[in-house]
């Protein structure tokens, strides 16, 4: 018996919740007031709803399908999966995307989708979706397509003219963990593809000599996801695999999907998943290296066998592991320095900065600031306030440690 | 003491026109007493004194344009020092020039406080507002409702979200606190408490079973969704009803996928693979 929308709605997105990106923001800022039409992105994000997993809803998250013809180990789409199959016409994701966004449920559509018949068939059928939004309907809001790294160069120019964002999932860290568990994937071909979206994105910046206009080609960028604790790799290979997209290929986002019991899993999948902590800590030790000055290196160091810290996040376990460049004086230090004192941030940091211009400032200075003052006092020196010597602390790691995480999830 | 009553509903003008008067007329701010007044108020002689005449040795006052972005959000607060707060400010800052860009003083620090609360407020009424659609269009043009209940007084300053991302259907916010209405032409604000409109959409239907769907059993964090979605936004979101059955099912639904056996590939994996 063929499928209602509902019930095809609820297998597609079933199928789609792997995908950890739900990212709306970083793109132009635009909006229907010229236009008369649907939808705007006014720089951030928003997150229209949280779901209990604690991730935010932000787009329409679905397959186009979810029948495959690739057999990604660690995929509930994967060719030798029992999972339950649908499919979608592209004109029912575009009416879904339209009630769903007037209804203000969502700021846009992350449109993916399993492989089917060929490369340029699957591609074509997003890019469908796009046009005919943007075209027809006058939408502005936000579209993220999942770009399939085969596909013809025309259909990928088309995909960057519609889309906000464009991503290439490159799945595993290393080449040989692709070979292993994605065997119809092959890693140098993902690589091409992100370079070539690479360089048309960073293109599309200049306007171009002729018409002097800019070209539209995916305004918020790209980004891609590795899943971790399928293959063996550490916490070190796969920063290190990050710092490797960023720098290459200038990705937004690397997201980190920590592998997750899926329904009908393969008996090839090791047995052991890895804690949920993991994934938080590669997101923070990610952010330290975007935003906080650190280099990978120095995070991952901080264990002989590269692995980040569970109990503490990795900037705690650098100033453990690092005592003798502390205590940090907020009066006189350098920016750079203060973003390494725990529980100082890029919100807090700037702030300091203003503050000390006009005065020399005391902990609770700090505490008006919005600074947590029990947790940077071991870490910093103030006026009227010094620290005990760090290294002569020993109950500092205890003092900082989660709690262990309780068995029962309901607690 | 100069008693006075504003209404207080975010609007800045009612609070400038006050407070430039005090200002030229030398009043310091600790010969003012602000008080909210409610409508009807003056009933019961809770009448508004005078504004006193400007004091030509005063100086014309000056007002920094941060400042005035700043008391634009703190206007907005409910907290009933609002007004006097930013009185104070406002006669600081016309001698210390750099006060506002002292986060550690502490009338800053509260001001900042309380634009920070507006700023989170806006952003989740932007985020949970959520449309029902109102019968069938009318001149072509689809017609939709919300009811929402922020914590201050926002809709004017987050009206023209609304009004630039939903410009070609017709629709009405209702709060206890104000409304917005946009019908393709004019925006038109209010800010007397409106009624809770009563709507049925069926598209709902198709939002919750996404959200049922997009939900993975496997990595429940309760806390997580709460601190960013706090239960008191949960009475007025189609979804939320949904939220405590998804939870309680959570680990019986991951167990299930630990525990199953791989099972054997359709025929339909086998063609493709022998092709390969
Ligand atoms: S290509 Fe691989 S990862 Fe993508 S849907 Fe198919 S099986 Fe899953």
């Amino acid at each position: 018996m063929a499928k209602s929308l509902k019930q095809r709605l609820a297998i597609l997105s079933d199928a789609a919740k792997y995908d950890a990106s739900c990212a709306s923001s970083g793109t132009q800022r635009r909006d229907s007031s010229a236009s008369g039409g649907l939808g705007s992105t006014e720089g951030m994000g928003i997150c229209h709803a949280y779901a209990p997993d604690g991730r935010c809803i932000s787009l329409l998250k679905i397959l186009l399908t979810n029948f495959c013809i690739y057999d990604c180990v660690y995929c509930v789409n994967r060719s030798s999966s029992n999972v339950e199959r649908a499919r979608f016409t592209a004109d029912e994701v575009v009416w879904l995307t339209l009630e769903f966004y007037r209804r203000n449920y969502i700021e846009g559509l992350f449109l993916s989708s399993g492989i089917i018949r060929s490369s340029d068939y699957t591609m074509e059928q997003l890019v469908r979706v796009a046009r005919d939004l943007r075209t027809l309907h006058n939408f502005r809001g936000y579209i993220h397509l999942k770009t399939i790294p085969e596909a013809a160069p025309q259909l990928i120019e088309e995909a960057g003219l519609y889309a906000d964002r464009l991503s290439i999932n490159i799945e595993l860290p290393t080449d040989q963990g692709i070979e292993q568990f994605a065997p119809q994937k092959h890693p140098a071909r993902i690589r091409r593809s992100m370079s070539d979206l690479s360089l048309k994105i960073e293109a599309a910046k200049e306007p171009t000599l002729k018409t002097k206009r800019r070209q539209r080609f995916a305004p918020g960028g790209q980004s891609t996801q590795m899943i971790v604790g399928v293959d063996g790799a550490t916490d070190a290979t796969i920063l290190g695999s990050s710092v490797d997209l960023y720098s290459r290929f200038r990705l937004r986002r690397v997201y980190y999907s920590a592998f997750s019991p899926i329904p009908d899993a393969s008996s090839a999948l090791p047995l052991s998943r890895p804690p949920l902590m993991r994934e938080h800590r590669l997101y923070q030790a990610d952010w330290l290296y975007r935003f906080y000055g650190f280099d990978v290196a120095e995070i991952t160091s901080v264990r002989a066998d590269g692995n980040l810290e569970l109990d503490i996040d990795p900037k705690l376990a650098w100033a453990l592991a690092n005592r003798d460049r502390f205590p940090v004086d907020v009066n006189r230090a350098e920016k750079e320095m203060l973003l390494r004192v725990p529980g100082l941030g890029t919100i807090s940091v700037p702030s300091i900065l203003s503050a000390r211009r006009h005065k020399r400032l005391r902990l609770d200075d700090l505490e008006r600031l919005r600074v947590s003052v029990c947790k940077v006092r071991p870490f910093i020196m103030a006026e009227g306030w010094s620290p005990l010597r760090l290294t002569d602390r020993t109950d500092l790691r205890e003092l900082f440690a989660s709690k262990p995480q309780q068995l029962s999830l309901f607690g | 003491m100069i008693r006075l009553g504003l209404r207080g509903r975010g609007d800045l003008a009612e609070w400038r026109d006050a407070a430039r008067a005090l200002l030229r007329a030398g009043v310091g701010p600790g010969d003012v007493e602000w008080q909210v007044r409610y409508d009807g108020a003056d009933l019961f002689g809770l009448a508004d004194d005078p504004l006193p005449p400007p004091d030509p040795a005063v100086p014309a006052p000056t007002v920094p344009a941060a400042f005035l972005t700043l008391a634009d959000a703190v206007i907005c607060h409910r907290d009933p020092a609002r007004f006097a707060l930013l009185y104070r400010l406002l006669w600081r800052v016309q001698g210390e020039r750099a006060l506002l860009s002292i986060p550690s003083d502490p009338d800053v620090a509260r001001a900042e406080t309380l634009e920070k609360a507006i700023r989170r407020d806006a952003h989740k009424m932007k985020a949970f507002v959520r449309f029902k659609e109102m019968g069938l269009p009318r001149d072509g043009r689809r017609r939709f409702a919300a009811w929402f209940e922020p914590d201050n007084f926002i809709v004017g300053r987050t009206s023209g979200f609304f009004q630039r991302r939903f410009t070609d259907m017709d629709w009405i916010i209702a709060t206890p606190k104000g409304s917005a209405a946009w019908d393709g032409r004019e925006l038109t604000l209010s800010d007397q408490p409106s009624a809770k409109p009563d709507l049925i959409d069926a598209t709902d239907d198709l939002w919750r079973t996404y959200f049922t769907h997009i939900f993975n059993p496997a990595r429940l964090k309760v806390q997580a969704m709460q601190s960013q979605m706090p239960k008191k936004y949960w009475k007025n979101l189609p979804e939320a009803d949904l939220i405590p059955d998804l939870i309680a099912g959570a680990e019986d639904r991951m167990r299930e996928m630990i525990d199953r056996e791989a099972t054997q590939p359709k025929p339909f994996h086998h063609r493709i693979r022998e092709r390969e």
